[in-house]
């Protein structure tokens, strides 16, 4: 920073402060809440400070022992399925758009654009959009309640081409040419060079995935009808469904922090690759 | 041959469900799809004068407005802030982008929690302000509630960005700027805003996209799309009317409208990112 002004910098530090706090606190409050009874939290207001029942709570939520009005699935095998949806899409959503974004960039074929113009206009469309009829079509396919209906029409969107394109182009022609020059081939070209160049977009765009995977919810909604397919973010909406007296708060609150802890740690963890990878794909 | 796996995921996902919403959109069946007639443009005429829609469409305005305008307003304030800040950037950063990992739908639940109006802390705190809240009932409340919950997501995302952009001005302006004897406000709208306007556009443009499908979880966890109908955005009532009242020729004519709303969102974003803006 260019002049020191000790006001300002505390101000900064202040601001700073209150927005971490905000943003918080309602990760505080759902932690204090798994911790606690379900009498402890109907009594308006609920005590702050956490209570002495988390290891049960936790225990209850994994296995479905809860005695919820509601839904009682064990949110272990939820969260089974969100892992395995989640890594399905990360990984085959790179794996297709990797080749496909190659081919674009770097190979001139009739109809060129054309083939960009249909993945890119899916790039903004959203799964909502269509949820009617592409529900139809994994129906009559008989993909409900698989991995395979969960996952392969999540796949089918354009953000990660349109990422790796963007990148592409920025790879300079000197590597093409230079490349060309030492005899490798189109496939040896992808897989020695851009591969290797595009390791950080790679890992952002897995963290990236791997959290819009594991948060999908209305697909899931329609897709699985059966208490065994449900991802956790489905189990907790089903829990709550019964209003605010009969509903389990306690044992919802204890599944709603075992839902955000996975994709949590994988940004914290892998911030760097993320926030890195967010900003060149940017660029 | 190297496009074939993409193209033959989204032919099949993608084109082909989108070409039925279209034909669809043309046609009326009953609930349980045994006949189905051909009724033209009906569809789109009933949807034009459903006074529900026309409310959906104002509710929707509203919402992503109130979510873009908010969520990029505080996060460009708390980025020019972390981006002044010498020690303990990271740290910040670290607290601040956690939110963008917690699914909307469990967003949803946490902030209903908050506001239930019987047992939540927040509305008890608000009630012994002597504000009587009640987001079961008040659609002005259930309003704030969505609104709250869907900012309180996005921020970590446009924190980041502005927080990256800002970094990527070249220090040597503002050290320029401030010889010159430019104090930080001036420093900040006469140059790092300038620098951020394509930030902030791409951002504008992905915060309505989120506001406009993203949130249908947290509506749906938190609201339902009431009280009544007040906080059933488009996405909602698509759903809702295809999944829930089974009228699947007026769903698939809501899809179109949105399908053709986005694409000319896209179109023109791609035209003004590629030309006009440099990142």
């Amino acid at each position: 920073m260019v002049e020191r002004s000790p006001f300002l910098r505390i101000l900064a530090h202040a601001i700073l402060i209150v927005g971490v706090l905000v943003v918080a606190f309602p990760l505080y409050v759902t932690f204090v809440a798994s911790t606690q009874t379900a009498e402890e939290i109907l009594q308006a207001p609920m005590s702050m400070v956490p209570g002495s029942h988390l290891i049960e709570n936790y225990t209850a939520a994994l296995k479905g022992t809860g005695m919820g009005a509601a839904s009682n699935a064990p949110v272990g095998r939820m969260m089974m399925v969100s892992l395995i949806t989640a890594l399905v899409i990360a990984v085959g959503k790179i794996a297709i758009s990797l080749l496909s974004a190659f081919a674009i960039v770097y190979f001139r074929f009739p109809f060129r654009m054309f083939f960009f113009w249909a993945i890119f206009v899916t790039l903004k469309l959203p799964v909502e959009v269509r949820i009617g009829p592409t529900y139809q079509v994994v129906s009559d396919l008989g993909m409900l309640n698989t991995y395979a209906g969960l996952t392969i029409p999540l796949i089918a969107s354009a953000t990660a081409t349109f990422l790796f394109r963007q990148f592409f182009l920025t790879v300079p022609d000197e590597l093409v040419e230079a490349a060309r020059m030492d005899g490798a081939g189109p496939l040896r070209f992808f897989k020695d060079v851009l591969v290797p160049l595009s390791t950080t977009s790679i890992a952002a765009l897995f963290v990236i995935q791997f959290i819009y995977g594991w948060n999908q919810y209305l697909w899931p909604l329609l897709v699985t009808t059966n208490e065994t397919m449900y991802p956790v973010v489905i189990g907790i909406k089903r829990m709550i469904s019964g209003g605010d007296a009969a509903t389990d708060w306690n044992i919802v609150m204890a599944t709603a922090v075992l839902a955000m802890v996975p994709p949590a740690m994988v940004v914290m963890l892998m911030q760097r690759w993320f926030v890195k990878g967010l900003v060149d794909t940017e660029k | 041959m190297l496009l074939a796996p993409q193209v033959t995921v989204i032919a099949i996902f993608f084109f082909w469900p989108a070409a039925q919403a279209l034909l669809q959109s043309f046609q009326q069946s009953d609930a349980f799809g045994l006949s189905t007639e051909w009724v033209g443009l009906k569809n789109f005429t009933n949807l034009m004068h459903d006074p529900t829609y026309l409310a959906s469409f104002k509710i929707t305005a509203i919402f992503s407005v109130l979510v873009a305008g908010l969520g990029i307003g505080l996060s460009l304030v708390l980025a020019v802030f972390a981006d002044r800040v010498i020690k303990g950037t990271l740290v910040y950063r670290t607290l601040l982008i956690w939110p963008y990992a917690v699914a909307p739908a469990v967003a949803g639940v946490l902030w209903l929690f908050m506001f239930a109006p019987s047992i939540g802390i927040v509305s008890f705190a608000l009630r012994s302000l002597g504000f009587e809240w009640n987001s079961l009932l008040n659609s002005n409340h259930a309003m704030t509630l969505i609104v709250v919950a869907a900012v309180w997501k996005q921020i970590s995302y446009n924190f980041l960005f502005f927080l990256a952009g800002l970094q990527s001005i070249p220090k040597s302006l503002v050290e320029a700027a401030a010889i010159d004897g430019a104090g930080p406000w001036r420093r900040f709208w006469s140059i790092q805003f300038p620098l951020l306007s394509p930030t902030t556009f791409f951002l504008f443009v992905i915060n309505m996209v989120y506001a406009f499908f993203d949130t249908f979880a947290i509506v749906d966890a938190a609201t339902e799309g009431g009280p009544g109908r007040d906080t059933a955005i488009l996405v909602y009532k698509v759903y809702y009317d295809g999944f829930k009242a089974l009228d699947l020729g007026g769903s698939a004519a809501q899809s179109v409208v949105l399908m053709f709303i986005v694409i000319v969102l896209t179109v023109i974003q791609f035209r003004f990112v590629e030309k006009k803006v440099q990142y």
